[in-house]
């Protein structure tokens, strides 16, 4: 095998809170592949964002803390890295895309500035050359009659135009990988769609690797080529998209899938929720974290941590019941 | 469904709501009109859910708070169990809304912080009087908490030691206190994390077979109307285009923007997903100020022909109970 382009390995991170120290990201592990997608699926709290800022080295200190780890990206760990150094692999060879666009865009620059600071700044280009290549930028989001439109705000674009100069600037420096953290959340579905499309469309052509955070399991299913799911900072669950949704084996996918109505399921049956509420990281129990909702556990699931192991090739799971779980 | 037709509770009848646009700081002088909801009509029957759904914009909400009387009604008639309320006064509508109780999205910003649930949940009793044997009020307050699967002694605790789901049923009992027959829910579910949706909705079903309650559920994801709905009215841009029961209209969807937004949902398999042809349209929303000529889809519309571009297509009503508003069907 090739080294993947993105290696993590034994990532921590963890915030002091003023209910003590909580571990967001707790001993993560994964790897990405040039050209692949990548989905981290999870609810609110499972740590999917902050492994995602962890990467960019994004997490405001204080009150966060990378604890441990290793983030290999093409051989050289960005842990390491001096500010320039990070600087330098930011919105250049590694990407971000945000939910909230209106956020993320300085709502006081152009949409010409902001798509062309990472072109002016990485590429050392004058601003004139910037310009015009943040013009052929916007052509390629489609957004049309890109040169006039380098003149306008943020406020002056609706959320999917938006989200479309996001993805401008994404690419601005070709970046290996673009991390997208719920692109589409805030947008309603055609527009969601459109996006999405686009994303993998621009990610393919370039040959970019593609790290997509969601919670929703249709757009993994729709755009990811392997899966990672996440429950209480820890990752539950990882294999191909089709290995994951064919054979589940960890209790919290299959209640994911079982409790989500698909727009071809059965209407009769009624949907079986997953029982209880995300877990409150600051008061994880011993054991695992999913135990407290999880129908099959037993004495042993709530006293010791179940650790991430290959259930089949490539299809790794942290339950002890893996193997009886497989459908 | 429509083999022995239901009472209906809830008649709307091209109901429009249009908010003026001003301009001006000494001189306020009106500019422009946005017409949130222009010209939707529709019926439901007792006990029946209708999940009304469309992109932000398309004057869904506007068209359930519309129905409470919370915003004025530009024109139209809103008649609910045979009478038309759509000119009452506040006095009048006071004993209405009793009978129409909405839940809205966002179980974060409904909920007073400052009170207690006992006090959330039992307010609209004590708003409406009902609140004088002291006993019977306490009674009936820990009967809606158990109802809505929260325990009784949850009653003197505060919105803020809740989760999303449970802070949810905590609006949902205070909706049910007055025993209203319908219930407007507003993206009831979308606030909430994949995990915990299924049970709140599952509660909606449950409570609806106890209490014989009719819903409207107004939602973006059509994957959750389709598990609850009856029937769904699909909007865009002020109008309903589509009417048919859940069957009918996920199986075989005529209006384009229908299709459309179908096709945009993504389904959790990937061996079905890579399968599945993908026809995503192009463009937004148009902006409700100006709304195109002729159908409202037009500019958006994979299979639109001359004649939709100057005339607005009616809403026809065709052999099989369904109504379309498009050219291309019924004509």
């Amino acid at each position: 095998m090739t080294q993947p382009l993105l290696s993590v390995r034994n990532l921590s991170t963890r915030f002091r809170t003023e209910r003590g120290t909580v571990r967001a990201v707790d001993s993560v592990s994964f790897d990405v592949a040039a050209g692949e997608t990548l989905a981290i699926v999870g609810e609110s709290g499972s740590g999917k964002s902050v492994t995602a800022l962890s990467i960019l080295r994004l997490i405001p200190d204080p009150p966060g803390k990378i604890e441990t780890g290793e983030i290999l990206f093409d051989g050289q760990d960005l842990l390491k890295l001096d500010d320039a150094g990070i600087r330098a692999i930011r919105g250049n060879r590694i990407a971000m895309i945000f939910q909230e666009p209106m956020s993320s865009l300085n709502p006081a620059l152009t949409v010409g500035m902001q798509v062309g600071e990472p072109i002016n700044l990485h590429r050392r280009s004058p601003w004139a050359a910037a310009l015009d290549k943040a013009a052929e930028l916007l052509g390629k989001v489609r957004i049309s009659d890109g040169k006039s439109r380098l003149n306008s705000y943020p406020h002056q674009y609706s959320g999917g135009m938006r989200q479309r100069v996001m993805i401008a600037m994404a690419l601005a420096c070709q970046p290996q990988l673009i991390i997208a953290d719920e692109p589409t959340t805030a947008l309603d579905v055609t527009v969601q769609a459109q996006i999405l499309a686009l994303l993998k469309e621009l990610t393919r052509e370039a040959n970019s690797a593609m790290i997509l955070i969601t919670h929703d399991l249709g757009v993994v299913a729709r755009y990811a080529d392997r899966v990672v799911v996440m429950y209480g900072g820890r990752i539950v669950e990882t294999a191909t998209a089709r290995e994951l949704y064919k054979s589940p084996r960890h209790p919290y996918t299959l209640g994911l899938m079982a409790s989500v109505p698909r727009l071809d399921g059965d209407t009769e049956r009624p949907l079986v929720p997953i029982d209880g509420q995300p877990p409150d990281l600051a008061t994880l129990p011993p054991g695992c974290a999913f135990a407290p909702r999880c129908r099959q556990a037993t004495d042993r699931c709530h006293s010791e941590r179940p650790p991430l192991v290959e259930s089949v090739p490539h299809h790794f799971s942290a339950c002890f019941f893996h193997d009886r779980l497989a459908a | 469904m429509t083999d022995s037709l239901p009472e209906t509770v809830l008649r709307v009848e091209d109901l429009k709501v249009h908010f003026p646009i001003t301009s001006g700081v000494i001189v306020r002088r009106q500019v422009g009109t946005v017409k949130a909801v222009d010209g939707v009509s529709f019926a439901v029957g007792r006990g029946e859910t209708l999940g009304l759904v469309g992109e932000s914009g398309c004057g869904k909400s506007t068209t359930g708070l519309a129905v409470l009387r919370m915003l004025d009604i530009t024109s139209g008639k809103v008649e609910f169990e045979g009478e038309d309320i759509s000119s009452f006064d506040r006095a009048r509508m006071r004993p209405i809304r009793r009978k129409m109780q909405m839940v809205y999205q966002d179980p974060y910003g409904s909920l007073n912080p400052r009170m207690k649930v006992a006090d959330i949940v039992g307010e609209p009793l004590v708003v409406h009087g009902m609140a004088d044997d002291q006993d019977k009020y306490r009674a009936r307050v820990a009967e809606l908490l158990k109802m809505v699967g929260l325990l009784p002694d949850m009653a003197e605790r505060y919105p803020h030691e809740f989760s999303g789901g449970q802070r949810q049923r905590i609006g949902i009992a205070r909706a049910l206190a007055l025993e209203p027959k319908l219930l407007i829910c507003d993206e009831p579910v979308s606030a909430l994390d994949v995990s915990i949706q299924a049970q709140v909705v599952n509660l909606f079903m449950e409570l609806q077979e106890r209490l014989d309650l009719t819903y409207i559920f107004i939602a973006h994801d059509l994957s959750v109307v389709r598990h609850i709905s009856d029937r769904i009215a699909v909007m865009y841009l002020g109008r309903i285009v589509e009417v048919a029961t859940r069957d009918q209209l996920y199986k075989n969807p005529l209006h384009p923007y229908t299709q459309a937004l179908l096709a945009a949902v993504p389904i959790a398999d990937p061996e079905l997903e890579a399968a599945r042809g993908q026809q995503i349209i192009s463009g937004e929303i148009p902006s409700a100020m100006r709304p195109p000529p002729g159908c409202r889809f037009h500019t958006r519309c994979p299979k639109v022909m001359e004649v939709c571009k100057s005339l607005d297509p009616p809403m026809r009503t065709l052999d099989d109970g369904r109504a379309v508003a498009c050219h291309l069907h019924g004509a």
